[in-house]
């Protein structure tokens, strides 16, 4: 997402080398991002158009990715784009929400289609129709890529229009503020001045001049926002609301089913929020589930549980595609969510009272395939001031001060 | 400007106005005639270009020359006869008489047709042949938009597409009533042989052509139009 603002920030300025962009990467070998550990998808099928849109654009990005991305003596980006959609089932409590969903889509402009459970039978004979009301597919622009690929493409093509990289981490803000007097209350407003940027394996804690800060920190950005104050003022007022976005730990499992659903295997998603897509032509699928509120995971580290896919994610699989009750898992990784706990959706924009922090994170899983377009929607933000490409004013901080959930319908 | 191009080449095809229950048979394919190979004149040709650098130049251009014309044609419902353009990329004029009905199988062999490309044809409803054999720019995102013909396309030929991979030819699951694939000289599909089974198994009704594992020995075989 960093790399994206960047790569947009360069690309719309309006005269060569007006902007200096330095990225600030606590970990350039990405070993704990999520972008990389993320399984790449993009779909279409949101509820809310802002999200639908900007899928739309993603999936326009991503076919002229060598129109955009592409450097100068450099072989051309191949992002290993698999074109098969996703496959919503939805249960007959959610039947009337997907079609609806599906309405808001297709005014979207996205190609899905709907399908009952006869005609599921007859194209995916593989499939057990078994308290599936209805189902939609994505016919165009929905599949998945290599996230690396994506996430090299954007930090080569910066780097080459004059972005710095920066390998450290973030350790403290100097703000200043000044006190506003309002009918009701004393508003204090504050300012980023410097970020200091604590160099790896060393003591050395470098000071970076900044006239604005983005965070883009992902699952981390809570905890960088709190560092710049926000959300920890005196309570009742606006300056306690926190950044509600949190790490959640996701589990990635790849079993091998020689017999399974074959090459036109795409990405399912159950009615009990199961998913699972092919991976490669082998007889490797890999999918997962997202766990309850209760049983979320501990975030220290990455470390698979394994019981979990056999306790919750095998029998719902062999459920729905009966062949997968002799799989064989081969491996599993695990990957962190940048979760909006408000409603599960982007934060972009600015903060109301620390007024030179944007925010482009809490994307709850689906940053990577929206990356491209929110990227664009913050250069704008902030070059123009204003969203030009997507609207997405829905996304911004004050919807937590006013209590307004941008919240996507579920399925489920 | 492939893009350009793209649309330029789709853009002399007449739209149908109207429909007519596709009963008809199809066009009948001509294949392209092999170059001639009389043994007396590949003697002459080789001991010119033995002597002048720019003869083998020149027989190039005229082979070119020659699949120009055979391409960019398209036929109509009932019609065994290809309409194609004329030297000028213009059209003869008695294909006006048909312009009721709807357009059946394109050839678009060889050309730089790509995703934007297609959108030129997204409204022949009754398409039922399609060639894009020999066209570089169809790659995954282009096979992902034929799904639009998927009630009707029966035979589709990929051969020779050098961006066409086993990640697209997955998508081609759309195409239910598809009768003839023709997949041969992919360069860019590896594991040839399992894909053929897993395309076969994907497609049941279907006969595929192509993705042998032995493929890259028969070179000789002539690409069906």
């Amino acid at each position: 997402m960093g790399w994206s603002v960047a790569y947009w920030l360069k690309c719309l300025e309006t005269r060569k080398g007006a902007l200096q962009v330095a990225v600030i990467e606590k970990d350039p070998t990405y070993s704990k991002a999520s972008t990389v550990l993320s399984v790449g998808g993009i779909r279409q099928q949101f509820s809310l158009p802002e999200n639908v849109q900007m899928s739309l654009y993603s999936a326009f990005f991503l076919r002229t990715i060598n129109e955009h991305l592409g450097v100068v003596n450099e072989p051309p980006i191949d992002i290993q784009f698999n074109p098969l959609g996703y496959l919503f089932l939805a249960s007959e409590d959610g039947a009337a929400i997907l079609e609806e969903n599906v309405h808001v889509q297709r005014d979207q402009g996205a190609k899905v289609s709907l399908l009952s459970p006869t005609q599921l039978k007859k194209k995916y004979p593989w499939l057990n129709t078994d308290g599936v009301a209805v189902a939609s597919y994505g016919l165009e622009n929905e599949g998945w890529f290599d996230p690396w690929a994506l996430l090299h493409a954007f930090k080569r093509k910066a780097i080459s229009m004059g972005v710095y990289s920066c390998h450290g981490e973030v350790t403290s803000f100097t703000t200043s503020s000044t006190e506003l007097l309002t009918p009701e209350r004393e508003l204090t407003l504050s300012r980023i001045n410097y970020v200091h940027v604590q160099m790896p394996n060393s003591l050395e804690n470098q000071p970076v001049e900044c006239s604005l800060v983005v965070n883009a920190a992902g699952c981390w950005s809570g905890k960088l926002a709190e560092m710049a104050g926000v959300g920890i003022g005196s309570p009742n007022t606006q300056d306690e609301i926190k950044l509600p976005v949190e790490p959640r730990k996701r589990y990635v499992y790849v079993w091998h089913c020689p017999d399974g659903p074959g090459l036109a295997c795409p990405t399912v998603i159950d009615t009990t929020g199961t998913y699972f897509r092919r991976e490669g032509i082998g007889g490797n699928y890999l999918g997962g589930l997202s766990p309850t509120e209760e049983e979320e995971p501990d975030i220290q580290d990455l470390k698979v549980d394994h019981s979990f896919f056999q306790e919750k994610i095998w029998p719902k699989l062999a459920h729905r595609v009966p062949v997968f009750e002799s799989l064989k898992v081969r491996s599993a990784w695990a990957g962190y969510y940048d979760y909006n706990t408000f409603d599960q959706n982007a934060v972009l924009g600015s903060h109301p009272l620390v007024e030179n922090m944007f925010f482009i994170t809490g994307f709850s899983g689906h940053g990577l395939q929206h990356s491209p377009a929110a990227g664009r929607a913050m250069a704008e933000l902030i070059l123009e001031g204003k969203f030009k490409t997507i609207c997405m004013e829905k996304f911004s901080f004050n919807r937590f001060i006013t209590g307004e959930p941008a919240l996507e319908r579920n399925i489920i | 400007a492939s893009s350009w191009a793209a649309v330029r080449v789709c853009m002399g095809r007449p739209q149908p106005r109207g429909r007519r229950s596709a009963t008809e048979r199809l066009p009948v394919h001509k294949p392209a005639p092999p170059p001639a190979s009389e043994p007396l004149r590949q003697r002459f040709l080789r001991y010119l270009c033995s002597r002048f650098y720019d003869i083998e130049s020149l027989v190039d251009w005229s082979a070119k020359l020659h699949f120009k014309n055979l391409r960019r044609k398209n036929a109509f419902q009932g019609q065994e006869r290809w309409f194609r353009a004329e030297r000028h990329g213009t059209f003869n004029s008695d294909f006006l008489q048909f312009r009721d009905v709807p357009v059946e199988a394109i050839d678009l062999a060889g050309s730089v047709v790509n995703y934007h490309g297609l959108d030129n044809l997204v409204k022949l409803t009754a398409l039922k042949s399609l060639d894009l054999s020999r066209c570089p720019n169809v790659d995954e995102w282009a096979l992902s938009r034929l799904h639009v013909f998927a009630e009707t396309l029966e035979e589709l030929s990929l051969a020779g597409c050098p961006q066409v991979t086993e990640r697209g030819l997955a998508c081609l699951q759309q195409l239910e009533n598809l009768r003839r694939l023709d997949l041969s000289h992919l360069p860019a599909v590896p594991c040839q042989g399992l894909l053929r089974i897993l395309v076969e198994e994907m497609l049941p009704g279907c006969e595929v052509v192509g993705l042998d594992s032995g493929a890259q020995t028969s070179q000789e075989e002539e690409v069906p139009a």
